[in-house]
């Protein structure tokens, strides 16, 4: 029987092989796996070796044991039984004997060489070849709890990828000389360099080299829109599908987690100054752990009763889990950063009283002002702006309710107006409640759907429905005030605008009635008016949104910072991370040069 | 204090105390599990840093609420959220208050006093026993009515009665603060309407964060949606809707008995 399992060469890929005499194929298909069936020749006995499906790879399977080190004498085609040794190569790194096998590539066939000595992993290809090759191996998908099943709990969908699938997906990458993928990084990991650490299998110096930059890998890993920056860029992708390298980030900094590979960093200098960060979102914590390590004893102000700004009350713990932030919170509170709940600032204290006492402010406080569609009825009942619907569900924990206090809105036919992530979040958190049915009304085309592909993938898979080219126009209520319908209006794309996407425009007369006795309405935020009521003087634009210097992202106050949201408008976790990072160098810069 | 169902709280919060102004509250989280309620500061203490709350019981945090003893700890307390009463000396002024609404009421009172206006106080309840802080309020005002809907203490009936009087007599009422019930208060600016007084009221809607965040608190003042934490909780009251904000406030009654059910369970 086949028992050695034994991995042969670092990464895998399915290929066409073929005899070199006869030209029959290696390849067996069998119900779930693939294999390439070969006859050996092991101490003079004829013996069945099958090698893996993943070319280059080879997984060995053999009807008896092989030892590590020794020679296969002979490699034999199952159906011409001639010989497969090509006595002209030896092997590049042993020199022994070596089995050559023919390999299409693109309908292009190369001789492809296998070392007769068990483990070697040489193989003779050129590096070129082995770049086509790569192309070969199919994109990674993570493992996923089931569609039928997930729609009943709220734990986390995508498993994550395995050792060997990371491994495996992490071999695809071409290790560009100039690559494209970092410069769609907001703050430019060393994507490659993480890569190939995966394919060598040392995890935990990949997971290091990620945090150099990253200070929330896993949490980037799963919610970034990896298809529009990295994944985007990567050459990969002009012929087949690029590397998965948020499902690479995701690996790493889960494995880094459960193995328990976290090392605090200790720090060096100690200086004395004090820096004040207003909320504790990816914006704050970023800004938190580049001056905490460089010596500043940073604060953090937080108006919840939790840490985590968005990622605590926004993302469903169906995308992230809740543990994986507390974890990554409580990393820095090992830093020595201090945190403050329940702190409002410009109502409890202002930013000019923090300056008092702190040498800089950096605000960090995100959008945290709903937008409403300011159409006739919007105040019904259980019409909801998504920042209460998630905050009910996620922050208070209503998903539990009754065993937490704070009830749970329920609907039974379900709409969320809104193509964004946040829309996804609301429509799958609907669908979990056991609502009958979940529609995701969007005035644009499948196209412009902003959400990540993943998310998209994931409510149609868990039977969101999508109406498209729909805008609502107004609400109807019953008697009790509680809505019990919506009056929308079909549209069709026009001309471009300003941001390049086509304009929707209503279509006249297309309106109809569609039934609903419970809506979110998920179609961003604006800038939150609390700091701004205490701190007239900070400069706004002219969307109400905090003006900073770029390069610095100092406001028009000195020692103010800003970053994220409350910048930029609703926008990404990752972007917010990275102006906390040029906000955290300018404010090291600015005091050491003030000192 | 406890007077039947009415409870009155001193938290010890300094930070708050310091800052808190009359009309100003605060969002409490009593434990882990717990919902987030905003309460509204009725006094405050700030050499002490303290701060004073009165609630009537309710639903299940208030509830649970009542069970805590002097020196326990609750476990959130976020504030002070809102906007202060835009207090300054105008003249005379009336200040309507029922039921528990009273307690912020008296801190209203407190600063327009300070501010040396004339002030006449009107304050009602169901029953004597719910009639609270008739004492602090009568040091406060210059003339003092209570009414109880039964006659068992003060004069029988509604507040709008003698509010209907004084307005009917006295021409120089510049403002009246209305503050308890949503009825109580649709009926006082109903009445103030017609005799053209401008009416403040401070709403007390569904509230999550209490920050501008969740939109939860949303009320359609002047036909505009305002968001109470941020842009109140004191509004115009000839501007308000009211009926509407009742049937917002009944939206979880329901499920504010579930959750009762559940926890005697």
């Amino acid at each position: 029987m086949f028992e050695q399992d034994v991995k042969y060469l670092k990464f895998k890929t399915y290929l066409n092989t073929y005899c070199p005499h006869c030209r029959n194929t290696f390849n067996v298909e069998k119900k779930d796996s693939k294999s390439l069936d070969f006859k050996a020749i092991y101490k003079g006995q004829e013996i069945d070796l099958r090698l893996s499906p993943f070319l280059d790879v080879f997984d060995v399977e053999s009807s008896v044991p092989i030892t590590e080190g020794d020679r296969v004498e002979d490699l034999k085609c199952p159906r011409c039984k001639k010989s497969l040794i090509n006595k002209d190569v030896p092997c590049g790194e042993c020199g022994s004997p070596v089995a050559e096998l023919i390999i299409a590539v693109y309908s292009k066939l190369i001789p492809f060489f296998v070392c007769m000595k068990h483990k070697c992993t040489w193989h003779g290809l050129s590096k070129a070849d082995e770049n086509k090759i790569k192309l070969k191996i199919p994109r990674q998908e993570m493992p996923e709890q089931d569609q039928k099943l997930r729609v009943a709990n709220y734990g986390e969908v995508p498993y994550g990828y395995t050792s060997e699938l990371a491994v495996l997906e992490a071999g695809r990458c071409l290790q560009c000389k100039n690559p494209k993928c970092v410069d769609g990084c907001p703050v430019n990991i060393d994507i490659p360099t993480f890569v190939r650490l995966i394919a060598e299998e040392k995890f935990d110096e990949s997971a290091k080299n990620i945090k150099e930059r990253n200070i929330l890998p896993a949490i980037c890993g799963r919610v970034c829109p990896q298809e529009s920056q990295c994944e985007q860029l990567c050459i990969l992708g002009l012929r087949d599908k690029p590397v998965a390298i948020g499902n690479l980030e995701r690996f790493v900094a889960d494995f880094e987690r459960k193995m328990d590979l976290v090392r605090i960093p200790s720090i060096k200098t100690k200086l004395n100054k004090k820096i004040a960060i207003v909320g504790s979102g990816p914006a704050g914590l970023t800004v938190a752990a580049d001056l905490q390590q460089l010596g500043y004893q940073v604060t953090i102000f937080e108006a919840l009763h939790e840490t985590g700004g968005v990622l605590v009350y926004g993302i469903p713990e169906f995308r992230l889990p809740k543990s994986i932030v507390s974890f990554e919170i409580d990393y820095l509170k090992k830093l020595g950063v201090r945190f403050e709940l329940n702190h409002v600032i410009g109502r409890t204290i202002t930013i000019d009283e923090l300056l008092e006492h702190f040498s800089a402010v950096f605000i960090g406080v995100g959008a945290g002002l709903p937008t409403f569609m300011n159409i006739e009825n919007e105040s019904l009942g259980n019409v909801f702006s998504s920042n209460e619907y998630l905050t009910r569900m996620n922050l208070m924990k209503a998903y539990k309710f009754p065993e937490y206090d704070t009830p749970k809105p329920r609907g039974n036919k379900v709409v969320v107006i809104g193509g964004g992530n946040v829309a996804m979040d609301s429509a799958r958190t609907a669908i979990r409640t056991g609502s009958s049915e979940v529609t995701i009304v969007y005035r644009r085309s499948r196209q412009e759907l902003p959400a990540r592909h993943e998310e998209v993938r994931h409510a149609e898979e868990e039977g969101i429905k999508f109406m498209l080219l729909t805008n609502p126009t107004k609400y109807i209520g019953n008697d009790q005030r509680m809505v019990k319908g919506m009056e929308c209006i079909r549209m069709k794309l026009g001309e471009p605008d300003a941001s390049g996407r086509r304009r929707p425009v209503a279509i006249d007369g297309s309106n109809f009635v569609l039934d609903t006795d419970l809506v979110v309405v998920a179609i961003g935020t604006g800038p939150n008016p609390i700091i701004f009521q205490t701190t007239p003087d900070l400069k706004r634009n002219k969307w109400g949104y905090l003006e900073v210097n770029p390069e610095t992202m100092e406001t028009s106050k000195q020692f103010v910072y800003a970053g994220g949201d409350i910048v930029t408008g609703s926008a990404t976790v990752i972007l917010a991370m990275g102006a906390g990072r040029i906000a955290a160098n300018a404010i090291h810069k600015k005091l050491s040069e003030a000192a | 204090m406890a007077k039947g169902s009415i409870i009155r709280f001193d938290i010890t919060a300094p930070k708050i105390a310091a800052k808190a102004k009359a009309g100003q509250f605060v969002i409490v989280r009593i434990n882990e599990t717990g919902e987030r309620i905003p309460l509204t500061i009725a006094d405050r203490d700030e050499f002490a840093g303290i701060i004073t709350l009165v609630f009537q019981v309710v639903g299940k945090t208030t509830a649970l609420m009542r069970s805590l003893k002097e020196g326990d700890l609750i476990k959130d307390v976020v504030g002070p959220l809102g906007k202060a009463a835009e207090v300054e000396k105008i003249g005379t002024v009336v200040m309507v208050g029922g039921g528990t609404g009273v307690a912020i009421l008296h801190h209203v009172t407190k600063a327009f006093k300070e501010a040396g206006n004339h002030v006449i106080g009107i304050i009602g309840a169901k029953e004597k026993d719910l009639i609270i802080l008739e004492d602090e309020m009568r040091a406060m005002c210059d003339e003092l009515i209570v009414t109880t809907d039964d006659g068992s203490w003060g004069e029988r009936g509604f507040v709008t009665q003698p509010l209907q009087k004084y307005l009917g007599e006295r021409y120089d009422i510049k403002l009246v603060y209305a503050i308890g019930p949503i009825i109580m208060m649709k009926n006082v600016c109903n009445l103030t309407k017609k005799y053209k007084i401008p009416t403040m009221v401070s709403l007390n809607p569904v509230m999550i964060d209490g920050t501008g965040m969740c939109g939860g608190c949303r009320v359609t003042v002047d036909n505009k949606t305002q968001f109470c934490c941020v842009d109140g909780p004191d509004f115009d009251g000839h501007l308000v809707d009211f009926d509407e904000l009742e049937k917002r406030n009944n939206i979880y009654i329901k499920d504010e008995k579930d959750s009762l059910l559940f926890s005697i369970r």
